[in-house]
């Protein structure tokens, strides 16, 4: 029952000025962790956003960050897709890798691995695209450490539901 | 739509009289030139200038409070809109629904440090249901009345409105409430029939129910006051109530146990620790009220009927939550059932009820030798005004819980404290809102001699409008809740406690145009009472009360219900725990 929980919600908003602000708002003045969000418009004729938050709490704390956001007059439906079946998680990230000579070619070697993509190259470096789980981010990050990592930009998750259903 | 373009600001007022408003309370400035210069064009709305807007917003929540209906605020940019915040976050707590609207520096200035610039809408996001930010004069009839729509459904609360200089004096078409609904905005009104009938069940099959009413049955209105009553009335259940939910079942029914909480009878908290269910009624599950969460209620099965999901499991787990409006889910309930509780035998849990009621907790040293007890002055303010239809304000303190244990109230409606935030300097401006709802009836705001003065400013308005509020203070010449804080907490250390350097308020009445008497004796108390319910106009009642009485009965901070200190003597023998002294 105190266990921590990590939820991924996903959040249909009103595309208004000030909305963002008021989830990030409600998470820190009631204190609730987010692990990552991720927003954009995903309507333009309704003008409404989705947003995408990874968060962690004891259940009762879940089920109290879906009521608060609900709560919120702009919010049109808060969904939890850890609660509500398989759904697939996404997380993109660029990453720096200096280097040369061998560590460069061991670095593009688990790349290819990792299915990460060089988006841009000099002699001295790599910039990889590479998207999948965090789990997967993760462990890419590692290997790329000893090998020249200088520097790393991620999304945060976007995720949505498997099968037929939708928000 | 009107097919003819008029102004921001008479959209404004034009917005405001469809919205059936009747009164806005305000204070100009910069800003709001344009809809003051508006206001001064018309006759369907009437405007009170108060003399601070923190001011204008307490009174908007005793008017609201006291009417059921929609409190409203005119302040302007910057200091206008930065003093009206405690005001807001006051109504957030509470949930009473204001619509707050506020100047702001023209379009193209926002952000650039303007003259009585502030970001209204950031600062204000927290302390508001929610806020808006009108950009464009075409919004603007829409946002209104969504504002309305949006502070008076759901669980009520403060709404502000920040309207740039510009977009009052641009040209724009009015459009009608009718035309205006929220997109998505719907709280959950009416209840899932399957979990009422549940709840009747759980409540015939219980043995020892207690139902735990709140402010959300005053917010829901005088028939689900009623209905709730009946409710209780039928099942043959004692009911405590919240300090926001006094008023909403009669003080005077054998089944009413007396306030719950902190400050809260004897018999209303055992109840609560020793039932078997307990049956929420737009109530919170507020740290006042439960005490010691892990202690709260350990025997029950809970029963939580609210309107805001949110409210529902956050401080106590529940067995059986129903979403909807209390008053709805009250004439289900009765639907439902319709002889519920005949053939209920409850006479083993009044026998232990009486037994708990036969403590006397509210009882206090009578014998009166020369001094006044705050208890007696309020018993007999009681008594004196039966007969009148009275409403009462109260500021925070001790005297506020006094009022609370000893003014008896059997309507809502009638009884307008600040419960969540506790904002000391509420009494005075919200006697005023709710003398200007009903200017016929008797409103009395009792106060601290502390807390009169956070607000004393509203004098003037008091005077302007020849409102005939009157102020009784007990004057125990201390912050008298801090020292109390202090006895039990601090080793009797009254650090900065003691109100020092008091003003005459005799004078200080007389100073704004009202009558003042101060009064010492115990003897004088009748006479007293009598001579400020005769006098015209407002009065000043300066009533010199013992300065060491403290509030009991007192569930201290960290302690559970069963842990109550009923007394002095319980005081020196009970010590408050390590936890407890860290909180509030
Ligand atoms: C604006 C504000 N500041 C501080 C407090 C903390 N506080 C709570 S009660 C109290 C003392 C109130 O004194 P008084 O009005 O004389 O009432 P008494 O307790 O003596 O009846 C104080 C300072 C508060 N509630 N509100
Ligand atoms: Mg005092």
């Amino acid at each position: 029952m105190n266990g921590l929980e990590r939820h991924t919600i996903a959040v249909l908003v009103d595309n208004e000025p000030g909305i963002l602000a008021r989830v990030v708002g409600l998470f820190s003045g009631r204190g609730y962790n987010i692990e990552s969000l991720t927003v954009a418009e995903v309507d333009r004729r309704n003008s409404l956003s989705r947003i995408t938050i990874v968060t962690s709490g004891t259940r009762m704390i879940i089920e109290q960050i879906k009521a608060q956001l609900q709560r919120l007059v702009p919010v049109h439906k808060v969904l939890d897709l850890t609660d509500e079946g398989p759904f697939v998680e996404r997380e993109m990230m660029l990453i720096k890798v200096e280097g040369k000579g061998d560590v460069r070619i061991e670095a593009l070697r688990l790349a290819d691995i990792f299915r990460a993509r060089v988006v841009d190259s000099t002699i001295e470096s790599f910039v990889f695209e590479l998207t999948g789980s965090a789990e997967k981010l993760n462990a890419f990050i590692a290997l790329m450490e000893p090998l020249g990592l200088v520097e790393i930009s991620r999304t945060g998750a976007v995720a949505i539901s498997r099968g037929t259903t939708s928000l | 739509m009107s097919a003819e373009p008029i102004s921001g600001a008479d959209i404004v007022i034009k917005a405001l009289v469809d919205q059936g408003v009747d009164v806005v309370f305000g204070y100009p400035g910069g800003a709001v030139l344009p809809i003051y210069d508006a206001l001064f064009k018309q006759n369907a709305l009437r405007h009170i200038l108060v003399r601070h807007e923190q001011g204008a917003v307490h009174a908007a929540e005793g008017y609201a409070r006291s009417t059921g209906r929609v409190g409203v605020v005119l302040v302007t940019s910057g200091p206008g809109a930065t003093n009206a915040v405690t005001g807001l976050t006051d109504a957030l707590m509470d949930s009473v629904p204001i619509v707050c609207l506020t100047g702001q520096v023209p379009t193209h200035l926002i952000g650039n440090d303007a003259f009585q610039e502030a970001d209204t809408t950031g600062i204000t996001r927290p302390c508001t249901k929610h806020n808006y930010l009108v950009k464009d004069v075409r919004d603007l009839s829409r946002m209104i009345h969504e504002a309305f729509y949006v502070a008076k459904s759901g669980r009520p609360g403060p709404v502000v409105i920040d309207l740039p200089k510009d977009v009052l004096f641009a040209l724009g078409p009015y459009s009608h409430p009718e035309d205006a609904r929220h997109k998505s905005y719907r709280p959950q009104v009416i209840p899932d029939q399957a979990r009422v009938a549940q709840a009747v069940e759980m409540i015939t099959a219980a043995k020892k129910p207690l139902f735990y009413g709140g402010g959300g049955l005053i917010n829901s209105g005088a028939e689900a006051c009623a209905g709730f009553t009946e409710v209780v009335r039928r099942t043959d259940a004692p009911c405590t109530l919240t300090l926001m939910g006094l008023g909403a079942f009669p003080a005077a029914d054998p089944h009413f146990l007396g306030m719950v909480g902190m400050h809260g009878t004897y018999e209303a908290n055992m109840a609560m620790h020793d039932c078997d269910l307990l049956i929420a009624v737009g109530a919170r599950f507020d740290d006042r009220v439960t005490g010691r969460l892990n202690a709260f209620s350990p025997g029950s099965k809970k029963i939580h009927i609210d309107i805001d999901p949110s409210s529902i499991n956050k401080n106590v787990r529940v067995d059986l939550p129903i979403v909807g409006d209390v008053g709805q889910v009250m004439a289900a309930m009765l639907e439902t059932s319709p002889r519920a509780g005949a053939g209920l035998d409850r006479s083993e849990w009044w026998r232990h009820i009486e037994e708990w009621r036969a403590q006397d907790c509210l009882r206090y040293d009578r014998s009166c030798r020369g001094v006044i007890k705050p208890q007696y002055a309020i018993e007999r303010l009681y008594a004196l005004t039966r007969g009148h239809d009275v409403y009462v304000t109260t500021e925070v303190g001790q005297h506020q819980m006094w009022a609370a244990q000893f003014f008896k109230f059997d309507k809502p409606h009638h009884w307008m404290t600040s419960g969540g935030l506790g904002t000391m300097g509420y009494g005075l401006p919200a006697a005023i809102g709710v003398q200007i709802a009903h200017p016929e009836a008797l409103v009395v705001d009792i106060a601290g001699e502390a807390s009169i003065l956070m607000n004393i400013q509203e004098m003037s308005t008091v005077a302007q409008y020849r409102l005939p509020v009157k102020l009784f203070i007990l004057n125990n010449q201390y912050m008298g809740m801090v020292r109390q804080w202090q006895e039990l907490l601090h080793g009797g250390r009254y650090s900065e406690s003691y109100t020092a350097a008091l003003p005459d308020f005799v004078k200080l009445a007389e100073a704004f145009g009202a009558n003042g008497r101060r009064i010492e004796n115990p003897a004088e108390m009748d006479d007293a009472i009598s001579w400020m319910l005769k006098t015209p106009g407002a009065v000043i009642l300066d009533v010199a009360v013992d300065p060491k009485e403290n509030c009991f009965p007192m569930i201290p901070s960290g302690a559970a219900h069963n842990e109550m200190l009923l007394g002095p003597k319980d005081e020196a023998e009970q010590p408050v725990s390590e936890e407890g002294m860290v909180l509030v």
